[in-house]
């Protein structure tokens, strides 16, 4: 046994629990929280949205965190494996997160990319006084028609910054859990928040920033009453925590046995909200000031996405005394942001392969990353980037992220029944005890608000052609790609799993059966387990 | 700003902040068990 455990790899783990919560914050905080969270509250009425957003995250955002922390902890794997060892049944759902997840990066990446040239920009105002607008869509992204067919043509200023962003990302992820995305945490998610605190300081310090903080505080009680924003602050909770596709189920699938799991997921909820709430008076502070140099009102101005970041801030930063160092400080924020949120992507699919092949860390990250990587350049640094990022990034929150969300509670709550089970493998090590509340949230609550969500976003895209792309363009890129992703996931789970993968040959998981006494693994339990181990295991 | 507003956004910070920190609270009450790792299987 001794032999067996030292022949094979152990597992890779965090260094502890708090590189763990600081990485899972890390993934957790992303674009999303910084330029998402702020309008969202601010169209779904303001202060008054602090009420069904609380809710969401309390009834919907938690317990999913919780979920998928009891999945990757009890069963020990990445995505694939840890539902294949659930139950044969499910691995495709594993398989499904992963293509989600390389899906995800591809654009993601170039995000940072796009987010990185704009810290340099800001520093020198390079776009230019009152040409925000032209400067980012036409002269940056040379953004080009969707008439002539998806473009091949390379535009240097984006994708150079692209393949430097692989590459940080790749060296990060070549150096393993501990060393690579452990560490990058500890740096980045420290300095991300001085940074943004800082950012948040100054601007309140903005001539009209009380007026942005009145628009985005101020309570519209009627909003209350509408479903479409229950809906939403469900929606933004759910994407905001990036529960449900994978990353939470690798990410605690590194935590050392003995882990207080609820305790871990509600700083990890609770340090994602304290976030958006932080990012939503900076932004709105910033927004009041450009309304008040234009001459309008926050309404006027109010934006979210790339048209907050890309054309709104730097409008003020052209506008703001020391405008500059507000454009270094949102966009640097930006970047770090947006980076341990990709590494945490990314570590669904090389973890999921690591387990698949029995490779060790760094010749799966080249080959998982790299392939990626060229994907990415290939489509988002031509001139119809643009538009194959909206695309896909819509389809693939409702039909990917949220679909597999949907399914995976249903299958795991309804036809496996593994809720008690789960809830009792995390309240074995847990300060945060789960009962039967916690099995009611995930088990009906969580299916009947996705699957409301989901017919809403079937229906939103089949009534018109989504932003009145091409047809064809949304049969590649929009349907095309989210069915592709379910074929190819059950594809994948059709190769067969060598000798050498995780789900044949895993020592650690053996003992780590046997110790907490659960039934022998039906995979793994065929090696050299001492007699008297594997019936304490079944007794 | 309105009364309203201020009052809001003071609930807002209580509410998210003071969540986050009753969290960090209870789980250094609960520091991280010692892993006696690897767990002799037995017969060690």
């Amino acid at each position: 046994m001794a032999n067996a455990t030292t022949q094979t790899k152990r597992r890779e783990a965090f260094g502890s629990r708090n590189v763990f919560i600081l990485s899972a914050i890390g993934s957790a905080v992303g674009l999303g929280n910084i330029w998402r969270f702020p309008y969202v509250a601010y169209e779904g009425g303001g202060g008054a949205f602090l009420i069904p957003y609380l809710c969401a995250l309390l009834t919907a955002g938690i317990p999913l965190l919780f979920f998928d922390y009891a999945i990757g902890h009890r069963f020990r794997g990445s995505a694939p494996l840890a539902f294949r060892r659930m139950s044969r049944a499910a691995e495709p759902l594993g398989w499904w997160q992963v293509l989600i997840c390389v899906v995800i990066a591809t654009y993601y990446a170039v995000i940072i990319a796009w987010a990185a040239m704009y810290t340099w920009f800001s520093a020198q105002i390079t776009w230019g006084k009152g040409n925000e607008q032209n400067y980012f869509f036409t002269e940056f992204l040379q953004m080009g028609d969707l008439k002539k067919g998806v473009s091949l043509e390379f535009v240097p200023q984006v994708g150079i910054p692209l393949i430097g962003v692989w590459l940080v990302v790749i060296i990060i992820m070549a150096l393993g859990v501990k060393r690579g995305i452990g560490a990058a945490n500890m740096i980045l998610m420290p300095l991300l928040t001085l940074m943004f605190a800082t950012l948040v300081v100054q601007a309140l310090f903005l001539p009209g920033a009380v007026d942005g903080l009145n628009a985005f505080f101020t309570p519209n009680w009627e909003a209350l009453a509408d479903p479409g924003v229950w809906a939403s602050a469900y929606g933004h909770i759910f994407f905001s925590l990036s529960v449900a596709f994978g990353i939470m189920v690798t990410y605690s699938s590194y935590l050392k046995r003995k882990t207080d799991l609820t305790g871990s997921g509600l700083v990890v909820g609770f340090a994602n909200s304290g976030f958006e709430i932080l990012a939503g008076i900076g932004v709105f502070a910033a927004l009041g000031f450009m309304a008040q140099a234009q001459g309008t009102d926050v309404s006027g101005v109010a934006a979210s996405g790339i048209g907050l970041a890309f054309v709104a801030f730097p409008t003020i930063v052209s506008n703001a005394t020391g405008g500059s160092i507000i454009g270094v400080l949102f966009f640097g924020a930006l970047v770090f942001a947006g980076v341990t949120s990709l590494i945490s992507v990314l570590e669904v699919v090389v973890a999921a392969l690591q387990d698949k092949l029995g490779w060790g860390r760094v010749r799966t990250t080249l080959v998982v990353a790299i392939p990626v990587a060229l994907i990415s350049i290939a489509f988002f640094s031509t001139t119809t980037a643009l538009q194959v990022l909206d695309a896909t990034d819509a389809f693939i929150n409702a039909f990917g992220i949220m679909a597999v969300a949907l399914v995976a509670v249903i299958v795991v709550a309804w036809l496996l029944r593994k809720l008690p089970a789960l809830r009792d493998h995390i309240n074995r090590r847990s300060s945060f005890r789960l009962g039967w509340v916690w099995m009611l949230l995930v088990g009906a609550l969580a299916p009947i608000v996705l699957g409301y969500l989901f017919v809403s976003e079937v229906r939103a895209k089949i009534s018109e052609p989504y932003e009145g792309y091409p047809l064809w363009f949304l049969a590649i890129f929009g349907w095309g790609m989210v069915i592709a992703l379910i074929v190819f996931a059950i594809l994948l789970t059709l190769l067969p799993w060598s000798r050498r993968s995780h789900a044949k040959l895993d020592p650690e998981y053996d003992e780590f059966l046997v110790t907490e006494r659960y039934e022998p693994d039906a995979e793994t339990g065929t090696i050299a387990l001492h007699d008297d181990a594997a019936k304490g295991a079944r007794s | 700003m309105t009364l309203t507003a201020i009052i809001m956004m003071i609930v807002a910070m209580v509410t998210v902040w003071g969540g986050l920190a009753l969290a960090i609270v209870n789980l250094a009450r609960h520091p991280e068990a010692a892993e006696d790792e690897p767990t002799p299987p037995v017969e060690l």
